[in-house]
């Protein structure tokens, strides 16, 4: 049967992607950020895993504001990346695992979350740059990938309380899956940060902080609040939080911290790394 | 008919992109959502008004995209993502435009980010655990 190694959060910004094409990791902004990345990097290289699932939003690349889907599946046996408007050099193309994504299709189905299922899917830098931080760049990706997007853009959006009940059930459908595959999940986005408005350049490094150690250790915490508090407390695109949630609700209620690293500021936001493991 | 008013319509300095600013900038996002393609990028660079027509642009938002002013494309409810697709690549950065929604400098913009940083690993060393360099 497939099972669940553990789960890890990153930050997904475009600057991420801009530092790793040209070779910044080291310059002093980054030093700290990227630095923090190496435990996460260890670990991930030890846990191996056959397939990673990968909760990320879309930023207006696969999907435009016509056809919103609160949570969509990629089920293909590729992934493009794309130019998404800024010239950006599109990374090697993702190898995906159709039987499995249909398998997490019809599993999600039966236990009440009806997703969007995508036969075709470009991922922008939401998918693209967590991968990058972790496993570097690199011309064929050493992992199958599920792309499992949440739709963080176009309110309304869905509460942190669905999106931790999503990784539950997206747990049961991963380790209800008859091939023996070691699946990780990676959580995408956030932490705190506002893009526009008066407000912008909001970051909240409590905030961000509490939501770490209360998403590994307890993370129904989360669900208290509404998506227009953690907005409030977060800033609108700190909303993207609601992500790490699916990754939580997936693994054990126990999982152990394996790692935690946050740093701030990284561009408008503050990013925060966290690795969980399953017990065996 | 009526816009209904939500919880977060009066946190300070905070535009949510919700169906009453998604419906009302419903063109200009979809004309942007285009510049994922070169084709449309060039064919949008050969006459800008007209390529606005073609989309329905018009307006005020029609002026801001003739006259590359990203910003008050922001102020009247373009997405910001959507936004980013024109103005990155002529130099409007995401940082320029939260600066200038504060009317600082993106410098001044950026030393107020950067503050995020002073006393982080004494933060992070008192709650425990993290991995601190
Ligand atoms: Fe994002």
């Amino acid at each position: 049967m497939a099972r669940i190694i553990g789960g890890l959060t990153s930050s997904h910004i475009p600057a991420v992607g801009n530092a790793i094409e040209h070779n910044l990791q080291q310059e002093p902004y980054w030093k700290r950020f990227f630095d923090g990345y190496g435990p996460a990097k260890d670990w991930l290289k030890k846990a191996d895993p056959d397939v990673i699932v990968v909760v990320y939003n879309d930023h207006g690349l696969n999907f435009f504001l016509d056809k919103m889907p609160t949570f969509a599946l990629g089920c293909a046996d590729i992934y493009h990346n794309a130019d998404e408007g800024w010239g950006l050099k599109p990374q090697a193309p993702f190898p995906g695992d159709a039987q499995f994504s249909w398998h997490i299709a019809e599993s999600l189905m039966e236990q009440e979350f009806d997703i969007c299922m995508c036969q075709e899917m470009l991922v922008d830098h939401g998918f693209v740059n967590p991968i990058r931080a972790l496993y570097g760049t690199l011309e064929k990706w050493p992992v199958k990938t599920v792309p499992l997007a949440v739709n963080t853009v176009q309110h309304p959006v869905p509460t942190a309380a669905r999106c931790l009940k999503l990784g539950k059930a997206l747990g049961k459908a991963i380790e209800s899956y008859p091939e023996d595959l070691k699946v990780v999940i990676f959580g995408t986005g956030g932490l705190s940060h506002q893009l526009q408005g008066e407000r912008a350049g909001l970051i909240n490094v409590d905030f961000d902080i509490e939501c770490i150690e209360k998403i590994a250790t307890e993370p129904e915490w989360m669900t208290q609040f509404s998506n227009s508090e953690i907005m409030r407390l977060a800033g609108t695109e700190g909303i993207e939080t609601i992500m790490w949630l699916v990754m939580r609700g997936a693994l054990q209620d126990d999982a152990k911290i394996i790692h935690k690293h946050y740093h701030a500021p990284i561009s408008n936001t503050g990013a925060g790394v966290l690795v969980l493991e399953n017990q065996s | 008919m009526v816009w209904k008013t939500h919880d977060y319509d009066d946190i300070p300095g905070t535009y949510v992109f919700d169906g009453k600013v998604a419906h009302a900038s419903y063109n200009i996002n979809k004309m942007l959502f285009t510049f994922n393609t070169e084709e449309c990028r060039s064919e949008f660079d050969k006459d800008p008004s007209a390529y606005c027509d073609k989309f329905g642009v018009t307006g005020e938002f029609k002026d801001c995209v003739v006259n590359k002013d990203f910003l008050k494309m922001l102020r009247l409810g373009c997405n910001i993502y959507f936004m980013a697709k024109i103005a990155i690549p002529r130099g409007t950065s995401v940082q320029d435009a939260g600066a200038a929604f504060q009317g600082i400098t993106t410098e001044e913009f950026q030393a107020k980010l950067l503050k995020n940083r002073e006393g982080l690993e004494e933060r992070l060393a008192k709650v425990g655990g993290y991995w601190n360099g």
